[in-house]
């Protein structure tokens, strides 16, 4: 590539990558859980995907009882840690907290869970798991958050679980896709490290191979998530500085990646954002966002819009890129601007000079992976399942997470797994004989 | 503009009903002037007598729900400072704050001699009251001083007499609230002749235990004593006490009122059940003499609105409204209603009157809070949700909103004091077609 700026050196890579919501003081967060009005059917708890009993492990806090604030969270959701930092909470609990009719501010939920899950987790972290020794075995393909959330539930049973997943470390997108300044990846392996004390088996670095493990396990989750960002399908997106949002992001936290002086992000939903603040923080002088429809349209939410505005990110709405420039590295980009009906504007073309471009145009479905699942019904790609179940086509296997929702959240992933762990638990015990 | 001149016992006279209480604000001569210039009406002085030593820690506090001190617990003695520097203080005060009220508080032995040379030293001095410490209920009290002479009437008048037989300016008895019946003793005091009562002292306390020492609160070197507990958290009893001496034909004397007092509302409440001036202790120590001026704004503002002139104007007004529980009328009936504009959906409403009442609170369509627990945890839901569950921008849903039974609602304000929210639930009157009839009529009337 082209004009990289000098990669930093590790401390001022944790000051510009610091965390973004700062953990609240112990008498804070007492006086923050007490603003709680502790509802009843709680509005919040309704809100939340795994359905955290809110108010209940808020009230904990205000009463000193940390350690039962947390179980109270991870009972519900044993990501509890990573979603407390990530969860878009203006859209999830805090939206739907009474105190915004009440002209009030709503209580800081995510902030206070995490004042319970950084204490559980500088204080022994351990759950309980049942005693006796259940009849089963499931195999997770992936270990990312909708297989932890499974292997959880299916541990709290005494079932066996082994969890597979191709990348050096377990965790998927928690490990490797999200901001730094949201979630680092020690502390996504913290929560790995929780399920395995549950008694998970982690096999890493290994790709799974369905066939076999439809002959080893009694049945088998697939987490598998999504394969790599869409192709432009765009002259020159094989030149030198062309990379995946989803690998940029996965380099820049777990290994090192220099960033061009200049870089172009395709694409305004939630990970471009993650990949253009990052470009930021990692040296980029400019960073842009190409987007084909307009700023009501785009699907970030207006809390990563904020941040991106924050860094200084430019947007540059109805425009779509045309082609890259560039004779090894990348060198500039063509956009056309785009009108209502998303057809280009002639003679619009403008060109901006750049070093780096990161497609964040959605993620590509793993359609051979999950072709290979016997029995598995896709529907546009999707793994088809009983949404209460987590059950596939093929009763011996369920699905969870973005292979099934297409790429939503941590949480809705988390909660996708737990039911589908629920619902193998059911599944076992009826098919005992 | 209301006029807060105050003239307690006739005699006593201050710009305003505002004391300092007897205890640490009014320790000496340069917090009370302080305390005057920030515009307190009069202090009582830190109760003098023969200097003793204090311990440390001296005070403990119960705090709610992050707000602290709601109550707070002392084993601070008397002034340990020696009596000449006290009465020389008091001197100095009334020379540069001659329209201000300065109230020696005194404990001495039980002996004669003893109260007649304290209370000819305070008045020297130029106090403009006495005030007897009856009242102290730790430490003082182990060596027969403080409430023990307050928790035994005869006691209490015996002093009190002394006291009068030298005393030239007004005799308030200060009473403890560690007796089954304060009456006892301010019937003791009126015939001893005092001219006044100050009520109440703090009451015995144990602020809580310590969760890692087992030690309660205040430490000292690994033990802890009962102490006396004051602060907002005893305004009701304080009130209870004070409406009892008030409505006592036997003990009724200019009464200065203590007990949880933190600002004007509190003081009008105080002046309503009959008090000539009210005293303050634990607002002052939590806040600084400052919190006077708002005290003073707001409740000449309040008697600007109401009407009254005076502080006399109202004084005593709610005595007549405090009656016996067979006198109130059985035939009153009111229900709660649950606005739909203002109900932000919490539930807690439904939850306190399943749990806590009556079980005439309803979701519709869910027979039980459980079934309604049941039905929402099995929700499946994505984020985000969706846009009419979010909060900030639209009304209550209307399943969030309870509907209340009123063929079965008994009117027990349970609901309404749990709502969070001004004016959503509302308690209105319902006519239930039958004249009033208290329980002493009813079974008066079934007796013939």
């Amino acid at each position: 590539m082209r004009d990289a700026v000098p990669s930093l050196s590790k401390e001022e890579f944790a000051a510009r990558f610091a965390e973004i919501h700062p953990p609240f003081a112990h008498q804070a967060a007492a006086v923050e859980a007490s603003r709680c009005l502790f509802c009843f059917d709680a509005p919040c708890t309704i809100a939340c995907p795994t359905h955290i009993d809110v108010p209940r492990f808020i009230k904990k806090i205000a009463s000193g009882n940390l350690r039962g604030s947390a179980l109270a969270i991870l009972e519900s959701n044993v990501l509890g840690l990573s979603c407390s930092r990530v969860c878009p909470v203006d859209v999830l609990c805090e939206g739907s907290c009474v105190m915004h009719r009440y002209n009030k501010q709503p209580i800081e939920i995510g902030r206070l869970q995490r004042h319970a899950m950084d204490y559980f987790y500088s204080h022994n972290p351990s759950v309980p798991i049942a005693k006796s020794v259940a009849r089963g075995s499931v195999a997770c393909i992936g270990a990312g958050p909708a297989s932890l959330a499974c292997a959880a539930e299916l541990r709290r049973r005494g079932i066996s679980v082994t969890l597979i997943d191709k990348n050096p470390l377990a965790g998927g997108l928690n490990t490797y896709g999200i901001a730094e300044y949201k979630l680092r990846p020690a502390d996504s392996l913290k929560e790995v490290e929780l399920v395995r004390t549950m008694g998970a088996e982690f096999k890493v670095g290994v790709e799974a191979k369905p066939e076999s493990l439809e002959k080893e396990y009694d049945a088998i989750f697939l987490g598998v998530g999504l394969g790599s960002t869409h192709r432009l399908k765009i002259p020159g997106e094989d030149l030198n500085g062309v990379v995946d949002a989803i690998q940029f992001i996965a380099q820049y936290k777990t290994a090192s990646i220099r960033v061009g002086r200049r870089v172009v992000i395709i694409g305004a939903g939630n990970t471009a954002i993650d990949a253009a603040t990052a470009a930021r923080r990692l040296g980029a002088e400019e960073v842009h966002i190409l987007y084909r429809r307009g700023e009501i349209e785009m699907p970030a939410f207006d809390y990563e819009y904020e941040i991106a505005k924050l860094d200084s990110i430019e947007f540059h709405w109805n425009t779509q890129p045309v082609r890259i420039l560039g004779t090894k590295s990348v060198e500039r980009i063509e956009c056309v601007r785009m009108d209502k009906n998303l057809s280009p504007v002639a003679g619009s073309n403008f060109q901006i000079p750049c070093e780096m471009v990161i497609p964040s145009i959605g993620q590509t479905k793993l359609v051979e992976l999950l072709s290979r699942c016997h029995g598995v019904e896709l529907r546009e790609g999707r793994v088809a399942i009983n949404r209460e179940t987590g059950q596939t086509a093929n009763p011996k296997y369920f699905a969870g997470g973005d292979c099934v929702n297409g790429g939503r959240e941590v949480v809705d992933a988390v909660a996708d797994g737990k039911r589908a762990g629920t619902g193998i638990a059911k599944w076992l015990e009826a098919h005992r004989g | 503009m209301a006029d807060l001149t105050t003239l307690f016992a006739g005699r006593i006279r201050c710009p305003n009903p505002f004391w300092l209480a007897s205890g640490p604000p009014a320790n000496c001569g340069d917090q009370v002037m302080r305390a005057f210039d920030a515009g307190w009406g009069g202090a009582v002085w830190k109760t003098l007598g023969e200097p003793i030593t204090n311990v440390s820690s001296r005070y403990s506090s119960v705090d709610l729900n992050g707000v602290r001190m709601m109550g707070l617990n002392n084993i601070e003695l008397i002034t340990d400072r020696p009596l000449d520097v006290n009465l020389r203080e008091i001197y100095e005060v009334k020379k540069r704050y001659p329209h201000h009220a300065v109230i020696a508080s005194l404990m001495v032995d039980s002996k004669r001699e003893a109260w007649h040379e304290i209370v000819r030293r305070s008045e020297d001095a130029g106090a403009d009251g006495l005030e007897l410490n009856f009242g102290c209920p730790h430490g003082m009290s182990e060596r027969g001083m403080g409430s023990a002479v307050g928790q035994v009437p005869e006691y209490c008048q015996m002093i009190t007499e002394w006291v009068k037989e030298v005393a030239k300016t007004p005799v308030l008895v200060k009473l403890t609230p560690n007796v089954t019946d304060i009456r006892h003793v301010a019937r003791a005091a009126k015939k001893g002749g005092a001219d006044g009562l100050s009520a109440i002292n703090t009451i015995n306390s144990i602020t809580g235990v310590d969760l890692d020492t087992f030690v309660p609160r205040p430490f000292v070197d690994g033990k802890s004593a009962h102490g006396g507990y004051c602060g907002p958290a005893v305004k009701p009893i304080a009130l209870h006490m004070v409406q009892q001496i008030a409505g006592d034909p036997e003990s009724s004397l200019p009464v200065s009122g203590i007990g949880g007092i933190s600002g004007w509302r509190d003081a009008a409440e105080f002046i309503l059940l009959g008090c000539q001036s009210v005293q303050l202790c634990t607002a002052p120590m939590h806040y600084g003499f400052r919190i006077v001026e708002d005290m003073i704004d707001g409740l000449s503002n309040w008697m600007d609105e109401k009407g009254f002139r005076t502080i006399d104007d109202f004084r005593g007004r709610s005595l007549p409204n405090v009656t016996e529980w067979k006198h109130l009328n059985l035939n009153y009936k009111i229900i709660a209603r649950i606005s739909h504009d203002k109900c932000i959906g919490c539930d807690l409403c439904y939850i306190a009157c399943w749990d806590g009442a009556h079980q005439c609170i309803h979701i519709e369509g869910f027979k039980t809070p459980e079934d309604l627990l049941k039905a929402s945890r099995s929700r499946i839901v994505l984020t985000p949700v969706e846009k009419h569950e979010m909060t900030g921008l639209h009304a209550t849903p209307p399943i969030r909103i309870p509907r209340v039974d009123e063929d079965e609602c008994v009117g027990c304000n349970l609901c309404w004091l749990v709502c969070p929210v001004e004016e959503c639930i509302t308690m209105e009157r319902v006519d239930s077609g039958v004249p009033s009839q208290s329980w002493e009529q009813r079974t008066g009337a079934s007796k013939c």
